[in-house]
């Protein structure tokens, strides 16, 4: 990866859920506006290292970070204790395993993220949710519906307004977490698409137990195993060559 | 398949199914003493008050007359100690579910208080109204006046909101809550904008609950001193003068439904018994109408919210 601009360098990372190690000693550095896939077993590590991306493990006791994820292009350690994970949270975004719209109008979800930021004026606020919902591809579907609770989507919708809610608040880097587990094989066609669309302007790191959306979405594969990174490369090589056994065997379905 | 074999199988399930028809039995006949005791009751009631229930019994004080006797005193008391209750209990209740719920760490002092708040809910009326005759009549000098009473039942029912909030709280899903601080939020960002409205429905029933069992509470206002004759209103909650509204109301005495009924039962004169059931009708309506209430609301978020 000589020749990609870097958005974020992993160093040393160590996970700890109170005294059990989930992550050990993770290097990687994550291309800027390319897809980076997360490939592996359930209980590998994957979402645990994604959640590391937003500080998510903030949320809940016990939890601890060792190392370092450096954010350019101000080369902040964004896994420091020094550092608010609220502020992690305003520059890095992400999108869940199931839709979790808010029981809120369409409106009112793609709107919070800027409301969190401080932005109250209606205009600006109108501008921001028509852009975010054309990004995310549900424009069409949501227009005339602004108004209306978002449980009134189907899955598919809903999924992409979760989307759209994370792509309002103009983040650096968008976490996906196993984002298509949830839907049917045409809904899950369209967030393919969409990410491929999504990727000329943000970095994306996707978590995904298909392994056919890892090759068809990502420029990068990531493969890991009990917490461990087995093998990192171009997409393509690690779906035609892989230079471990253990790849082998899993993406040729020998287990998992 | 033999033939005897299945007709075995048959036997043996008609033999298994006939406990399914005995405790069908069983259940409606059990459910049948609470509701026929209940309707018995409630009917009994109603029959002995009918002739008294009208207009006239709301407009009228307590009087020497039966026939003339009235309620009036009795239904404003009530309704002004329970606005009092619910101001109170409410903020205090759901502040402690929040603090509970969302920010408090999990450990041993937080168990203590959970525990003990459960315990709360279980301290016989009768305690609270001893507690609050020494702390707010006595105390802090509030008298004996709807304040009293009415902090009185709000510390009763406190355990019951704060139980009944903490759990429409907790059902709100972790995953809402991860998509509000995902995008930034704050832990107050996300219980204002979030987990409050939408645990609103559960809270709001939680709370009408415990003001429908305070409603009837007679033990622990008889203790802060609830004069059982009182033929005057509490001074009006609007006034003439800037800024229009006053509080003077708060420190006047007082007398509630449940009161108004045991001082009627206890004279001798049987046309007091007949106002006495009349009163007692329009507090169950009252209790049945609350009751209705929270299940409306309740009926009316879950509608809304699908999780």
């Amino acid at each position: 990866m000589v020749d990609e601009k870097i958005k974020a360098e992993v160093r040393n990372l160590n996970f700890y859920y109170g005294s059990v190690k989930a992550l050990k000693d993770i290097n990687l550095n994550i291309a800027e506006k390319k897809v980076t896939a997360l490939i592996g077993p359930s209980g590998c590590g994957k979402t645990t290292y994604l959640r590391c991306f937003n500080r998510m493990h903030d949320l809940y006791p016990n939890n601890r970070y060792e190392g370092e994820i450096i954010l350019h292009p101000d080369a902040l350690n964004i896994a420091g204790p020094d550092i608010d994970p609220i502020e992690v949270r305003m520059r890095i975004s992400m999108v869940f395993q199931r839709p979790n719209p808010f029981p809120k109008s369409i409106y009112e979800n793609v709107a919070y993220g800027p409301k969190v930021r401080g932005i109250r004026r209606r205009s600006e606020l109108d501008e921001r949710v028509e852009k975010s919902l054309r990004g995310a591809a549900i424009w069409e579907e949501a227009k005339d519906r602004l108004h209306d609770l978002a449980f009134n989507l189907s899955g598919g919708q809903q999924q992409r307004l979760c989307i759209a809610r994370a792509l309002a608040t103009d983040p650096e880097i968008l976490l996906f977490d196993e984002p298509t587990s949830a839907l049917d094989p045409i809904a899950t066609a369209k967030i393919e698409e969409l990410i491929l669309e999504l990727k000329k302007e943000v970095t994306i790191l996707i978590v995904t137990h298909n392994m056919q959306q890892a090759a068809r979405v990502s420029d990068y594969t990531a493969f890991m195993y009990i917490g461990e990174l087995i093998e990192f490369d171009k997409t393509e090589k690690v779906f035609t060559v892989p230079s471990h056994k253990l790849t082998e065997d899993y993406i040729t379905g020998r287990f998992g | 398949m033999p033939e005897q074999s299945i007709d075995h199988i048959r036997r043996m399930i008609a033999r298994h199914k006939l406990w399914d028809h005995i405790f069908a039995i069983v259940g409606i006949l059990s459910l049948m003493v609470g509701i026929l005791t209940l309707l018995a009751l409630f009917t009994e009631l109603a029959i002995e008050g009918a002739p008294r229930i009208g207009w006239k019994l709301f407009t009228s004080f307590p009087s020497r007359h039966p026939e003339k006797a009235g309620i009036l005193s009795a239904w404003v008391g009530t309704t002004l100690i329970m606005l009092v209750t619910a101001a109170s209990a409410v903020p205090l209740g759901v502040a402690s579910a929040v603090y509970l719920e969302e920010y408090a760490r999990k450990n041993w002092l937080t168990a203590i208080i959970e525990i003990n708040v459960t315990n709360l809910a279980g301290v016989p009326s009768i305690v609270y109204g001893l507690l609050a005759l020494g702390l707010f009549v006595y105390k802090l000098d509030f008298g004996q006046s709807i304040l009293s009473a009415g902090l009185t039942l709000a510390l009763l029912i406190l355990p019951i909101v704060i139980v009944s909030a903490r759990e429409a709280i907790r059902a709100v899903p972790g995953s809402i809550r991860e998509a509000a601080y995902a995008l930034g939020a704050t832990k107050w960002q996300t219980v204002r904008d979030h987990v409050l409205p939408y645990s609103l429905g559960g809270i709001l029933t939680g709370t009408i609950m415990g003001l429908s069992r305070a409603i009837g509470e007679t033990a622990p206002v008889i203790t802060i001193g609830a004069l059982t004759f009182i033929a005057f209103l509490p001074q009006s909650p609007f006034s003439d003068v800037f800024p229009f509204v006053s509080f003077r109301w708060l420190m006047d005495p007082f007398t509630v439904m449940p009161i108004q009924m045991f001082n009627w039962t206890s004279r001798p004169e049987a046309a007091f018994q007949h106002n006495a059931a009349a009163a007692g009708v329009i507090l169950l309506v009252m209790t049945l109408i609350m009751n209705g209430i929270a299940i409306y609301i309740r009926y009316r978020f879950r509608k809304r919210i699908k999780w």
